[in-house]
Order: structure tokens, then sequence, then C-alpha cells
């Protein structure tokens, strides 16, 4: 009992970062229906920047969030400046290649820059904390990071719902032209957007980084798992992509419990049976 | 055509050179692997990133079937095909009820589960795979000489001839205006009566069965299937990148792409070891990028493009 609880815990608490990891996935593909085929290798590239800030400049990953954060966006917006832009308005085949591009690129550059090692970061602040509850233990790393993300998460959901730019943000979701009818231009709107989301997936980079450690093929995993979150919750839905993240962490980590090997299969398993009941996730629209 | 059909037929005679005929068979198996993924993806508009699937399940099969019961190569291949249509069919159904990115997406998730299922099963050889045994140099046994690798490539030629006939013919009859139909826009596919459901399985069958011959055909060659190449995402994204390279849609598309591929990866692994071997896959983003919001009609565009712009006197000259 004790080990399942703690599995679920435990779950709970990776579940939260692929929450956050998911929300910049289904912003953008809310806001224009794109999906970012290399936002796993974001993450990577906010994992990179954290540990060489805390390498070179002994900088703690907790100190590293703002820097990873403002790294990640600025990534995002050349992105969209020098990629999306150009094929919002193109073929549906070049707007699902175009990221997809990005992804071995990037990937391609962090094996020739960085080489295939494994780095971690040996002794993040919150490494020695300890919080044992009842026989369950969480490590303080793996709970700085749940409280982070879930933070970052309801962040972005405040900044969609209560502020003047989440309502630009999603009138240009619903009709674009509508939007620049209302003096809202759209083309500033999807920038800002992929701003936010390279800033919320910078986060979830450093936080990670407290216990994750990094290779270039990192953006794989967690990339995967985001695309399946973000299609379980809804495309383009951030309460549906929280709920699904948590839920698959809780479940890979279970099944892991009782097959090792197939924890991470467990995940796919469960959103494809998922999908062929309902296409458009649980909380999604079309 | 002619020309370039004439041309590889007497490649290997005039090349002699081991890294480069390597290279050539590498490259006309690869391209039947991308031609049968661009007749789903870039005629029938459904982008697969899961056809690692189908070129693994040809390996596997031939690979068990020699090793276990001693069967011809050659009954593999067949079994694997039919395997691998079954297979399309299975997973078709109901993944085919998911449009665009859903679909893209689904498909990575097949792969990874039958990814993680092949690496756990013992009897597959788990996460080491298959070593096939040295046999006599025959066509009944498809193991020859490596000294010169002319009986390769030609078995290779002939596969992927068969394989762009065989796409040919589909595009040719009423599946290719339907398939063409669905990849323009569903909705008025279905709504002028095209069974929609049913000729993207069509497709998915025989691009199936075709990458299911390349990956038995690359088994027997390389004379070893390890599940990190022929089921990985990694040969699913170099399939996908050969289609899109050489031009999605495009009969000639798969084979330029090959190519070009094929020769970077060899020239940046042999002139740049160690960290230099991820070089290619820098390349090969940067081209995909490029293609996406340049030229989404892929390396054979790029071509036609600079052909219209020639003076009409040098095109006559040309055909």
């Amino acid at each position: 009992m004790t080990e399942l609880s703690q599995a679920a815990i435990s779950g709970l608490l990776l579940g939260s970062i692929y929450a956050l990891v998911a929300v910049g996935l289904t912003l953008i593909f809310g806001v224009m229906d794109i999906v970012n085929f290399a936002h796993g290798d974001f993450l990577m590239a906010a994992m990179y920047i954290t540990f060489f800030l805390w390498l070179y400049g002994r900088l703690d990953p907790l100190v590293s969030i703002p820097l990873a954060a403002a790294g990640i966006a600025i990534l995002g917006v050349v992105v969209y400046a020098v990629l999306i832009r150009r094929v919002l308005k193109g073929p549906v085949l070049s707007q699902i290649i175009v990221t997809f591009g990005l992804l071995v690129f990037m990937r391609g550059m962090a094996q020739v820059l960085f080489t295939a090692n494994t780095r971690g970061i040996p002794d993040p602040l919150v490494g020695p904390v300890r919080l044992v509850f009842g026989g369950v233990v969480a490590g303080g790393a793996q709970l700085t990071a749940a409280v982070g993300a879930i933070l970052c998460t309801a962040l972005v959901y405040l900044l969609l719902t209560r502020t003047e730019l989440g309502s630009a943000i999603n009138a240009v979701a619903e009709d674009a032209d509508a939007a620049r009818l209302m003096g809202i231009d759209p083309n500033r709107i999807h920038m800002l957007t992929w701003a936010v989301a390279g800033a919320s997936v910078g986060v979830a980079g450093a936080l990670l980084m407290n216990f994750f450690p990094v290779t270039p093929e990192i953006g794989a995993g967690f990339g995967l798992v985001a695309f399946v979150v973000v299609s379980m919750g809804g495309f383009g839905s951030l309460q549906g992509a929280f709920l699904a993240g948590l839920a698959m962490g809780v479940i890979q980590d279970v099944v892991g419990l009782f097959q090792p090997a197939y924890g991470f299969a467990a995940i796919f398993a469960l959103y494809l049976l998922i999908v062929m009941v309902r296409p458009q996730g649980f909380f999604g629209t079309r | 055509m002619a020309v370039v059909g004439l041309l590889l037929l007497v490649y290997p005679f005039l090349v002699k050179d081991a890294f480069w005929q390597n290279v050539a068979v590498l490259a006309l198996v690869s391209a039947s692997a991308a031609a049968a993924w661009n007749l789903l993806g870039g005629f029938t508009g459904q982008v697969s990133f899961g056809h690692s699937i189908f070129y693994g399940t040809g390996a596997y099969t031939t690979g068990f079937l020699l090793v276990r019961f001693g069967l011809s190569p050659w009954v593999g291949m067949a079994a694997g095909c039919l395997l691998a249509v079954v297979l399309g069919v299975v997973i078709g159904f109901p993944v085919f009820r998911l449009r665009s990115h859903y679909f893209s997406i689904a498909t990575i998730a097949m792969q990874q589960v039958i990814f993680i299922i092949v690496v756990n099963t013992p009897a597959l050889g788990s996460a080491t795979g298959i070593e096939l045994p040295i046999r006599d140099a025959s066509l009944a046994n498809l193991q020859f000489s490596t000294r010169d690798l002319l009986p390769y490539h030609m078995i290779a030629l002939a596969l992927l001839a068969v394989s762009s006939l065989a796409i040919w013919l589909f595009m040719q009859g009423k599946a290719g205006t339907y398939v063409r139909a669905i990849r323009d826009d569903e909705e008025v596919a279905r709504a002028m009566g095209v069974p929609v459901r049913r000729y993207k399985l069509y497709a998915l069958a025989l691009s199936a069965a075709i990458t299911s011959l390349a990956g038995s055909y690359y088994g027997m060659y390389s004379l070893f299937i390890d599940p990190n190449v022929v089921l990985s995402l990694n040969l699913s994204i170099a399939i996908v990148l050969i289609g899109v390279l050489g031009g999605a849609g495009s009969l000639w598309g798969p084979l330029v792409g090959a190519w070009v591929l094929q020769i970077i990866q060899e020239e940046t692994r042999v002139r740049l070891s160690g960290a230099g071997n991820a070089f290619d896959l820098v390349i090969y983003g940067l081209l995909v990028m490029l293609i996406a919001v340049v030229e989404p009609a892929g390396l054979v565009g790029i071509g036609r493009r600079i052909g219209r712009r020639l003076p009409a006197r040098l095109r006559m000259g040309s055909r």
C-alpha cells in the first residue's frame, strides 16, 4: 500500500512537470493551429541553459528560472518570426514538417555542441530537503519542481483569463480576421503567444534540472508525453492539459511499479485507446 | 526517366569503390521506403511519423523465420509483407478517425508502443535484436559476396522499380483520383461520395507492404536486425525526411531525397568523426525547414522552378 501511494505521489510530482511542458504546446495550438514538434527540444535547450549557468556561474537552478524562461521566450519569438509566420498561410504539410525540421536541427546541434554525454547538477539547493508523510517520501527537488510547475501553470491561466493580453490572445484564437478589425494585430499576438509558451517551457526546464540529467535526446521522451497530454486534454485546452499531465505522471509511475519496462508504454497505449473513443480529447471542442 | 533508369543500371558496373557502392545500395533501399511513405504522406496527405513499424515488421519477420525455422528470406519477405498489411489495416482502422496533427501524433504513439513491446520480447532478441547467419552466396539465400555489391545493387534497384511501378499504377486509377481528393479536402471528398476511410486504408496497405519489403531487404543486407535501427523513431524521421526533402507528392522525390540524404550522411560520417556524427542531423534539419518555408514541393520542385527560368531554347534542348 505504501509502495502504491509512493508511486502515486511520485507520479503526481512528475505529472505536474508534464503539465507545465504541455501548457506551451497547447497554447500555440489553440491560437494558431500549429503543433510545435520541437517543443520537447525547447525543454532540452532550457535544461542546457540551466546546466551551464550552474557549471560556469555557480547559479542554482532556482536562480536560473527567470534566465531560462527569458532565453526560451526569445527562442520562441525567433522561431515564430523566422519560420512559423511564413507557413501560417501555406499548405498543411509545410505546417507539420517545419517544426519537425527544427526538432532534427536542434537535436543535432545539441549533440555537436554539447556531445551526447549525460549532464546533471549533483547538489541543487533543494536537494537535501525531504518530506516524509506516513511512510511516503517526497524529495525536495521533485516537490519544488511540482510546486513551481503548478504556480507557473496557474500564472499562465490567470494571464489568459484575467488580463487584456489574455483577451486579445483569445480573440485572435477565435477569429484572427475579426480581431484585426477590432484593432488587434494578430501577428504581434502570435509572437507574444510564442514568447509565453517559450517562457513556460523554460521554467519547466529549469525546474526539471534540479533532479533530472540532460542529454541531447531528452526532448524526445518529454516531447512525446507533451503531445499525448495535449491530445488527451484536447488541443488548445489549458485545464485539459493540466489534468491530463497529472494523470499521465500517475499512470506512468503506478504501471511502472508493476511492470517497470512498460510505464512509458502505458501512457501511449492509454492515449490511443482514449482518442479512439473521443478524438477531440476530454476538453477539446473540435 | 529512361536516362535515370539507365544510369542506375550501369552504376555498379562503373563504380567499383566500396564506399560509393554501399551508398548506392542504401540510397535505393531507403528510396523504396520513402516512396511508400510518399504514397501516404505526399499523395494522400496523411503524414505518418511511424513508418518504422512496417520497416521493422519486414526486417523482424524475415530474420525471425530465417533464424528460428531456417526459412528462405524470400518466404520471410512475403510473410513480412502480409503481416505489415494486416498490421497496417489493424492500426489504420482506428487511427484514420483522426485528422492531420492528431493522426501524426497517434502514429508516433503507435511506434513507441510497438518498439517497447519488441525490445521486451526475448523471442525477438529483446534490446539486442537478431543476428543473421552468414550462408552461401546465392540468390536463393539472398546473400552475396560483399567484395562487389553488384548483385545487392541490382536487387535493390528491382525493388525500387517494382515499388515505384505499383505506386504509379495505384495513382493512375480511380484510387489515385480519390486519394488526391482526400488530401486536398477531406470534407469535400466525402461530400462528393469518396469512401474516405476505405481509400486511406488502401493507400496505407500498399505503403505498409512496400516499406516492409525495404525493411526485409535491409535486414538481409546488414545481416543484423537492430531494434534501435529498424524500429526506431529516428528511422521514421529519416523516412519522412527523404520524402519531404525530395518532394512530397512527386514520384521522383524519394529517389532524389534518398541520394542526397545518404551522401550527406556518409560524407559527414567520414569527414567529421566523433561529435561530427550528429552534423548530418543539423544539415537535414536546415534543409527541411528551408523546404517547408521556401518550396514545399522539395528538391524536385526547386529543380522544376530552375527549369522554368531557363531560356526556352535551352529547355527544349534538354528534353
